[in-house]
């Protein structure tokens, strides 16, 4: 699903909100922007923000919060291995047309219990519901082997991950989460959803758009090596080239 | 110390890469190969993308061998003919290897031909090495058949080929062919495992090309020097996998390992130090074996389009 259908979408949820009695969400992260600098080992983005119950009462049975971060989706193609003839190599491959670079998602209780299937497809909540856009047509039970396969890998990579009880609720009013960017993470615009659920129901949605980006040197190095690729290469045989001489003349002179 | 690669795109300790480029080095300087064969395979094993390590790899080779060559030169053992002979083969296999690098990642069977070509590689110039340093230890006792047949210094093959040129430093008269498509394997070799080709090259010239022993090592060294740059050159524009600062942390380890590697080989018996070369040779052979033969944690991996 892409950005702009999603917008539409949560703001299609807005009218609920507006009704007398719904809560509502005032949400906020730590952060609009991820630097990756020299020595870079991930950051952790912190969602927060309040529930504004209808007469400020909190109600018997608060609602809950599931919050969702996800990064740029990217075409891929993902290999199985198989073993021939002793050897284990790629055999059998498949295409995903998008499938985001990274998906978090916390909650504030584990969200088979907060919304059923259908919910849970619609907002894209868990790993088991990301709409990956199967790009290769392979017959419906393999192109599922390859989906787990790759959920599975990504989980391992710690780039997909579920935290059913990632939110804390403090008086039923104020909620926090901490979720986890990991260093290999790529570049690029990234969203921090948060949802208000209550009785299978998302209440409210709100996005909050977060940018992961190389600053300094390391934006200057990754941007040389895309742009002026054959002076950047220039520049790394050069740099070789005077290390090597310099170690020789100094230990020469010794 | 942690240290972001910009290219490779994630978190290394600066330390423990410094010291295996300190490693390679030591041996680059007490043995005289280039030690890609041992970069490459140890970065991919601590999480390195393969083309950045590959990439890398090559760019620091280039510079460990600017000082043997440098070194050789004011010893007059480099012959430039020769060597510029070989270095035009190498470019042309440097330009197929990347055309067939780039092939192979298409089809997804990069990782596993780049660790079968070691496995093969690695485990015969060992078992080679192993062999004729274990006979010169006098550990293993050489077959009489072996020892009484003196080798012939040029090879029938070689001899018949047409179009013969003089090379005076390497007292050869044969034609350049046969050095040409020796730099093509060589060339061919860099893009695709981040060696030099030292460990090739070497034994090629001396028992393929009979080519005298005071210019074998200086001219290897040169045609490393000039096909790890141009390959450099090669991944910078196609592949886009060079990490300079990974290459550079390699660099600033393995041109100081290389200086007191060089002082340490006067002191040992060359004999020792090939005999310890060729059972790293088959360790990372073995490593590579295993690795192929074994079932994997990951039976799915995922390449970007």
């Amino acid at each position: 699903m892409n950005r702009a259908a999603r917008a539409l979408l949560l703001l299609a949820a807005v009218p609920f909100t507006l009704g007398a009695a719904k809560p509502r969400l005032v949400p906020d992260v730590s952060q609009s922007r991820i630097e990756i600098q020299y020595s870079f080992t991930g950051a952790e983005l912190l969602l927060f923000g309040a529930i504004l119950y209808p007469g400020g009462r909190v109600p018997d049975e608060a609602a809950d919060i599931a919050v969702v971060v996800k990064g740029p989706v990217q075409p891929l193609v993902i290999r199985e291995k198989q073993k021939v003839a002793g050897i284990w190599m790629n055999v059998d491959s498949a295409r995903f047309r998008s499938a985001p670079a990274f998906y978090a998602v916390a909650s504030s209780r584990p969200l088979a219990k907060l919304v059923d299937e259908r919910m849970a497809a619609i907002y894209e909540l868990g790993v088991q519901n990301l709409q990956l856009s199967p790009g290769s047509g392979l017959a419906p039970e393999v192109q599922r082997r390859f989906e787990t396969g790759l959920i599975e890998l990504m989980q391992r990579k710690q780039l997909y991950s579920e935290n059913p009880t990632g939110v804390q609720i403090t008086g039923g009013v104020l909620y926090r989460a901490r979720i986890r960017i990991p260093a290999r993470v790529p570049v690029g615009n990234y969203t921090a959803e948060t949802f208000l659920i209550k009785d299978g129901r998302v209440l409210a949605g709100a996005v909050r758009d977060v940018r992961v980006e190389k600053l300094g040197f390391e934006r200057f190095v990754a941007r040389a090596a895309d742009r002026w690729s054959l002076a950047y290469g220039l520049v790394a045989v050069g740099l070789s080239l005077f290390l090597g001489w310099a170690a020789g003349a100094f230990f020469q002179r010794r | 110390m942690d240290v972001y690669l910009p290219i490779a795109g994630i978190s290394v300790n600066a330390l423990v890469i410094i010291a295996l480029g300190g490693v390679v080095g030591l041996l680059t300087g007490m043995i005289g190969v280039g030690g890609g064969f041992l970069t490459t395979p140890i970065l991919i094993f601590y999480g390195i993308p393969p083309a950045v390590a590959v990439a890398s790899a090559t760019t620091q080779i280039t510079g460990t061998s600017v000082s043997g060559v440098l070194a050789h030169r004011r010893r007059r053992g480099v012959d430039y003919r020769m060597g510029s002979v070989i270095i035009a083969g190498g470019l042309v296999g440097a330009l197929a290897g990347g055309g067939l690098f780039r092939l192979l990642q298409e089809t997804g069977q990069i990782d596993t031909a780049i660790a079968l070509l070691y496995v093969v590689l690695l485990g015969a110039i060992g078992l080679l090495m192993g062999k004729e340093a274990a006979t010169a230890l006098d550990i293993i006792k050489p077959r009489d058949g072996a020892a009484a047949r003196k080798p012939r210094r040029h090879n029938p093959i070689i001899a018949s080929l047409p179009m013969r040129w003089r090379f005076y430093q390497s007292g050869l008269y044969i034609s350049p062919l046969a050095p040409l498509l020796l730099g093509f394997v060589g060339g061919m070799l860099t893009v695709l495992l981040g060696v030099g080709g030292g460990f090739i090259m070497v034994p090629a010239m001396i028992y393929l090309l009979g080519m005298s022993a005071q210019v074998v090592v200086g001219t290897s060294l040169l045609q490393i020097l000039f096909v790890t740059a141009a390959t450099t050159l090669i991944h910078a524009t196609t592949t886009k996998s060079v990490d300079v600062v990974l290459a550079g942390l390699l660099l600033l380890g393995s041109v100081i390992g290389a200086q007191f590697g060089a002082r340490l080989a006067q002191k040992a018996k060359p004999e020792l130090l090939r005999m310890f070369l060729a059972i790293i040779i088959l360790a990372v052979a073995l490593r590579m074996a295993i690795g192929l033969g074994w079932r994997p944690d990951d039976i799915y991996t995922v390449q970007l389009l």
